[in-house]
């Protein structure tokens, strides 16, 4: 993608007025140099990750646990507590945090997920976009518009900052998923490309700092719970930004400001399993037992 | 950067890296070998080492080393298959020098008796890089069909690879060329835009100077 920032995407929306998602498809079909694939096959291919998604999660089995038996049950757990009236969460966010675990705990258990922007963080973008489809009755078109929309979110960041829990801490992986989240769904509940961008900017703001510090080095213990983190942190900032609010700081300088603070972040936070929940003393005690 | 880049692959989990990107290792192996794979010895380093077991890393290179591909819901069984296919492995600890965390070593050796050794390590996301064969420095991706071609250091072997696939309408993307010492062994590696058609792979091993052909399609993420 030739996007370096959310501002150019904005840019582009506004010269050419077209909506954010049809700019990110457009301008990645003119990048790869796409001749022979058409924009029907292109939207085909998305559509494809996001039934993948669903198939993710149609897939869950409750029963399942990783194969260190740190994970498993939780998603089922969240789905019973919400079904018998016990969350404070209203049926929305309950769903969404359900969905979250649940995917995360497929990923763990060695199920077949789709990664977005990682596996660690695979369980934020579904959780969101497929409880919204779900329960707001959205046409498919719609939910491959937003899937390109949280695609050219993440193309952003990716650029301009990472991705990866190893380069920046969990900030850019769940907090990069979160803000893509976060702008699919501004997206779907009518935002335009600035309460799009605001929502995602939200997003990275509320996980500013967050590190990576996989117990035992695996995608299991907090990966799999952080998940519900971005996915409820996405819906609050859809909505804020939905209701208006604009982060004060620009949404571009948001994300340099996270490349900022992953560089800053030592190593032993950025998945080295030697700092933060890794090296307390139960995940010691785990490390230690995995490895006999 | 495309959007299929941060949307995507679907993949068994847990990992891009230590699962998926362990299962195109293995896959690309077995490319490489162009044979099915009867002897696997696995020397996994790094990070691959420390929390393969966790991450399915193991199971992931057995499933490449098979044929899968790493959204193949056969990976977690991967063991199993093996034992069916008569696959034999062996996994052992080693560390290389400056190597990526995530690095592998295998020594394979295929049905028809061919051997090979390769060093590969997964870079992030599932992105994969073959970095030696038999002790030659590669850095393959193979997001291209890619030829390695090992040859004697002489004047007019790298004219004639290239006009033999010119000839056949096969444009080269890059090329890198390298030797031991002038008058010694020398090295090709190309990556393609087309396929390398069988005849002329079989031209090609055959050719003058020429001591070792191999080849691997592109391997889809």
């Amino acid at each position: 993608m030739s996007f370096r920032s959310l501002a150019e995407i904005l840019n582009k929306c506004k010269k050419e007025d077209k909506p954010f998602w049809r700019v990110v498809l457009e301008d990645d079909m003119e990048e790869r140099l796409v001749t022979e694939e058409t924009e029907e096959e292109s939207f085909e291919k998305m559509k494809q990750l996001y039934m993948a998604m669903k198939g993710a999660d149609i897939a869950y089995e409750e029963g399942l646990s990783s194969t260190s038996g740190l994970v498993g049950g939780d998603g089922a757990r969240m789905g019973r507590a919400l079904s018998e009236g016990k969350t404070l969460a209203g049926p929305f966010m309950g769903e969404v945090m359900s969905k979250a675990l649940k995917m995360g705990e497929s990923n763990a258990c060695m199920k077949k997920i789709v990664a977005a922007p990682t596996g660690g963080a695979c369980g934020v973008i579904p959780a969101v976009l497929l409880t919204y489809e779900e329960q707001f009755g959205a046409f498919l078109q719609q939910m491959i518009e937003a899937m390109y929309v949280a695609a050219g979110i993440g193309q952003v960041i990716a650029v301009r900052a990472f991705i990866s829990g190893a380069a920046g801490g969990c900030q850019a992986e769940i907090g990069s998923a979160s803000a893509m989240a976060a702008g699919a769904l501004a997206y779907l509940n009518g935002g335009d490309g600035e309460c799009i961008t605001h929502a995602a900017a939200m997003s990275l703001k509320n996980l500013m700092g967050l590190a990576c510090d996989t117990v035992a080095g695996l995608v299991e213990i907090p990966c799999v719970k952080r998940n519900v983190g971005g996915a409820v942190v996405a819906i609050s900032s859809a909505d804020m930004a939905v209701a208006g609010i604009r982060s004060q700081i620009p949404p571009d300088e948001v994300i340099d400001a996270m490349r900022e603070v992953g560089e800053s972040l030592p190593r032993t936070l950025r998945e080295t399993g030697e700092g933060g929940l890794a090296a307390t003393p139960r995940g010691i005690e785990i490390k230690n037992k995995l490895m006999s | 950067m495309n959007v299929f880049d941060v949307m995507g692959p679907i993949m068994v989990g847990p990992s891009s890296s230590h699962t998926a990107g362990a299962v195109k290792i293995g896959y690309t192996a077995r490319k490489l070998m162009r044979e099915e794979i009867k002897e696997a010895k696995i020397y996994l380093h790094g990070s691959f080492l420390l929390t393969g077991k966790g991450h399915g890393t193991d199971k992931a290179l057995i499933a490449g080393l098979l044929g899968m591909m790493p959204d193949d819901e056969r990976i977690p069984n991967s063991f199993s298959y093996a034992k069916e296919s008569g696959l034999e492995y062996e996994f052992e600890g080693i560390e290389l020098r400056d190597a990526h965390p995530n690095s592998v070593m295998l020594k394979l050796v295929g049905i028809q008796g061919n051997k090979m050794e390769i060093i590969a390590s997964s870079i992030g996301g599932s992105s994969i890089v073959i970095n030696q064969i038999d002790g030659v420095e590669a850095d393959i991706t193979a997001a291209y069909p890619t030829l390695i071609i090992r040859n004697i250091d002489q004047p007019g072997h790298v004219s004639m690879v290239t006009s033999l696939l010119s000839k056949y309408g096969i444009n080269i993307a890059t090329m890198k060329i390298q030797r031991n010492k002038r008058g010694g062994n020398a090295v090709m590696i190309i990556e393609c835009d087309q396929e390398v058609p069988s005849e002329l792979l079989v031209l090609l091993s055959n050719a003058e100077g020429v001591k070792k052909v191999t080849y691997v399609n592109a391997v889809e993420a």
